[in-house]
């Protein structure tokens, strides 16, 4: 999915270097010694809460030999930081982590190399210790700091660097607190939306009366605060100076504002996924010759349209001076954002300098890039003043890209004794990627709406080798002969689609885990022995077993009213192994009471925050299955609310145990992804354990699993 | 136009419409960024400040009403240098990713504490039922907030 992860190799004979420094082969883009003392480390992946600048500083503070706190870690910008796409797929560790290890051990071996050849003392024999180089006779040769100013970082990676042995590490591998938390309990200005500039106008967009919808006018008259009408084609702001204003004032022009409105949106969006025109191609085909079978399963899952739903809501700050805006923006992917912002107001990159600022979490492609769009609108029209553009709550959940409603179809045999012989999944969804730079078309939700307007273009699914979107997790894991996969990609997109946290892994691994305890059922084996029957890969087997230890799964006594459930799978099929096994109770509704999470992520740089990141993808895949769905009108997003978009709440969360499996000499997988899949396939199999009845449509909620009976 | 309170123990006069949310003033004029705008409707608790030591939602809170009161946001239960316990337990549970939801629930938590000071889990639960966390985080706050509990009570 990513570009600098999967981008082909140079063609200039250069060697091939570890994740991001690939594309970003100057070392001065990613560290820069200081004269003080410090390091400065510049990647260009960003922080979104998951806590990943902190786990970069632990891998550079290791290969260089310095303590923690001389690590200074520098939001990103363009266009001086390396460009790393989007933080996003679990991929921050692998590609910004492996070139920042990679840099800074090579960084080292200059720096020793430059004082042994100084000091005549041999590089084998010089010592660093928290920057300092020292002599085996205990002298210090200097230091980071005394060649700060030397330049002897302006030059390329090569393959040369060794970075430390997994036994060597002391710094990656520990809980190190988060260097960005204290800041938000103490409730520093930090994230975007505590931004303040000098002279700021504060801004609100006027959405329309419906996808597509055209203006026809706006009636005049007074505004709060003296605030000012920005009208572009369809794209309606007002500006004033200060923020309740603006809010006042765009709620006002709403009720002035004449649209031209058309009915866009499907009145049943499991019968239109059905319907719905689209391209179906094959994902993997494996034919074998395969008896016939003793046992068939065949079901359909239905995932509704769901979304987002971070707590705060998209920001940007833009200022226009000159030939050039400088924007402040949450964007996963700056670089990406640019190039977007290039189509959409026909100027050259060097246009825009984009820095990134921290948002709440945001958990995929959510309005960030979309906001500073709007930002830079607005900025324009404004030269000289900076422009802050809010989201409201309800363009938070009804305007930004949702994640695809989907269809998972699948079609199972087995022999007598429920050996798997062939399996079909058919997978019919939007794409699950509408992020900017990618196209020939802009994705920004503005962009439609100019005067001169772009149309809207359909989101993709990225080729599997990249991680897949919709058919993300399709190819299930287990050992048959005969596999047929496909992939219908919609060609209309009635909601604006894009990236959610593990994509099209939700529903495909809730599907097949479903499939197989039905098999399991059909076949009167225990859920657990008739998956690791069928399991060849050894690490998926390890943490299967190993939840199922936490659970004491084999121990498990069936109550009234609960039940257990668990699944397993290995994210995108190339990522981290997480298995889970959940206990729900099934009183006025389903309740997750307790989950238990083994997960294999490789190297695990620190603990504690992947044990954070595992538990906080499980608690949301709880929320998502048992609680939501985007809910629409014909023409518009109607639960833009938090009482008509429900998520979890305190009271529900289940208990959380996570286990790591050690494996500190294996390559890091990432960890923010794979638990959500797998829990929300072992709650569907609690539910059938508890009811009997397997639930078919999510979210899980009392109409739709009656609705499963019924079936 | 000008309102006069007390904010984290210091006198303030913030000159807004006394029909402004609090939110506004305190984010505007006043310069403290720590309690967030999340919904604006009372439905997520991210705004949530104490009014005399009652919690309040700021998001819809006329600053009039707030006249010769006394209110306390995050900034005002403690700082870096001289944390609040539940501050405190925070940090060293790590209890937050991306911490946008934390400055309501440490409102909400010392107002329970005051009142409840050794709370049952599931009578902190339900007090902190009001305020969403999207990252799911909520298994350390509520072992921070027991411990700041445990570590507060007489």
């Amino acid at each position: 999915m990513n570009l600098a992860f999967h981008g082909p190799p140079p063609a200039d004979g250069k060697p091939k270097l570890p994740g991001s420094l690939q594309v970003n082969r100057r070392l001065d883009q990613w560290l820069r010694m200081l004269p003080e003392g410090a390091v400065l480390l510049t990647p260009g992946k960003v922080e979104l809460g998951q806590g990943i600048l902190t786990a970069l500083a632990q891998i550079a503070a290791e290969e260089l030999d310095v303590a923690l706190p001389r690590i200074r870690v520098q939001a990103a910008a363009t266009p001086t930081s390396p460009d790393e796409a989007v933080t996003s797929g679990s991929l921050s560790v692998q590609e910004s982590g492996m070139a920042i290890r990679h840099a800074c051990a090579e960084a080292r071996a200059i720096f020793v190399g430059v004082i042994a050849q100084r000091s005549g003392v041999s590089r084998d024999d010089i010592f660093v210790n928290d920057g300092d180089f020292v002599a085996p006779d205990g002298r210090v040769l200097g230091s980071y700091w005394s060649l700060a100013e030397s330049g002897l970082l302006a030059v390329e990676a090569t393959a040369d660097g060794t970075p430390k042995r997994a036994d060597q590490r002391r710094i990656a591998g520990t809980s190190t607190p988060r260097l960005d938390l204290p800041d938000k309990i103490f409730g520093q200005p930090r994230f975007i939306q505590d931004l303040r500039l000098p002279g700021m106008l504060h801004a609100r967009v006027v959405r329309p009366a419906a996808r597509g919808a055209k203006l026809i006018s706006v009636r005049e008259g007074a505004l709060p605060g003296g605030a000012r009408l920005h009208r572009d084609g369809n794209f309606l702001a007002v500006l004033a100076t200060q923020e309740h204003h603006a809010e006042a004032a765009a709620l006002r022009v709403a009720t002035r504002a004449e649209w031209a409105a058309q009915d866009t949106l499907p009145e049943n969006v499991e019968t239109w996924l059905a319907e719905a025109p689209g391209e179906t191609t094959t994902v993997l085909d494996r034919a074998a010759e395969t008896p016939e079978p003793a046992h068939r399963v065949a079901a359909r899952f239905f995932r509704p349209f769901v979304t987002h739903a971070s707590i705060g809501t998209c920001c940007a700050v833009a200022l226009w001076e000159g030939e050039v805006a400088k924007i402040w923006s949450h964007s996963q992917g700056i670089y990406n954002l640019r190039a977007d912002l290039v189509k959409a107001m026909r100027l050259p990159a060097e246009a825009f300098h984009i820095q990134h600022v921290e948002a709440a979490g945001c958990y995929g492609h959510n309005g960030a890039d979309d906001v500073a769009l709007e930002a830079a609108l607005l900025a324009r029209a404004n030269p000289g003043v900076p422009v802050r553009v809010l989201w409201t709550r309800a363009e938070e959940l009804g305007w930004g890209p949702a994640s695809p409603a989907m269809l998972v179809d699948v079609a199972a045999e087995a022999d007598a004794e429920g050996r798997l012989l062939r399996w079909t999944q058919h997978v019919t969804s939007n794409g699950h990627s509408g992020r900017p730079g990618r196209g020939a078309l802009p994705t920004l939700l503005a962009a439609s709406m100019l005067a001169e307007p772009f149309a809207v273009p359909n989101a993709i699914n990225p080729p599997l080798a990249g991680g897949g979107g919709a058919q993300r997790n399709a190819v299930p894991a287990y050992a048959i002969p005969a596999l047929h996969v496909r992939m219908t990609h919609l060609a209309e997109m009635p909601l604006r689609t894009s990236a959610l946290r593990g994509l099209g892994a939700l529903a495909n691994v809730w599907a097949i885990e479903s499939v197989m305890n039905e098999m399991a059922a059909a076949v009167g084996q225990d859920p657990l022995a008739y998956r690791l029957r069928q399991m060849e890969d050894a690490r998926a087997r390890d943490v299967l077993t190993r939840a199922a230890e936490m659970a004491n799964w084999s121990g498990r006594v069936k109550r009234e009213g609960f039940g257990m459930g668990l699944a397993v799978a290995r994210y995108k099929g190339s990522g981290a192994w997480c298995a889970a096994v959940a206990e729900i109770e099934a009183a006025e509704r389903v309740f997750c009471r307790r989950l238990w999470l083994a997960a294999d992520v490789g190297e695990v740089i620190n603990p504690d925050g992947t044990l954070n990141q595992i538990e906080g993808g499980a608690i949301q895949a709880t929320s998502l299955c048992l609680l939501e769905a985007v809910r629409h009108d014909a023409r518009n997003v109607t639960s833009t609310g938090w009482e008509d978009y429900p998520i979890l709440r305190f009271s529900e969360v289940p208990r959380v145990e996570v286990a790591l499996v050690a494996r500190p000499e294996a390559p890091p997988l990432g960890a923010g992804e794979c638990s959500m899949g797998p829990v929300i396939g072992a709650i569907a199999n609690a539910i059938g354990d508890a009811l009997g009845v397997r639930p078919r449509h999510w979210p899980f909620t009392p109409e739709n699993i009656a609705r499963a009976m019924e079936d | 136009m000008s309102t006069t309170f007390q904010l984290n123990g210091t006198a303030v006069a913030v000159p807004i419409e006394p029909e402004a949310p609090l939110l506004a003033a305190l984010r505007g004029p006043l310069g403290l960024s720590g309690t967030r705008f999340g919904c604006g409707a009372e439905q997520c608790g991210a705004c949530l400040v104490l009014v005399d030591d009652l919690p309040r939602y700021a998001c819809t809170l006329p600053v009039g009403d707030v006249a010769g009161r006394n209110v306390t946001t995050v900034e005002g239960l403690g700082t870096a240098e001289a944390p609040h316990p539940l501050q405190r337990a925070l940090l060293e549970l790590q209890a937050g990713q991306c911490g946008f939801c934390l400055s309501g629930i440490q409102i909400r938590a010392a107002a329970l504490l005051r009142e409840t000071p050794r709370p049952s889990e599931d009578q902190l639960r339900a007090a902190l039922d009001p305020h969403l966390c999207r990252c799911g985080s909520h298994n350390r706050i509520l072992r921070a907030v027991l411990r700041a509990a445990e570590e507060m009570a007489p």
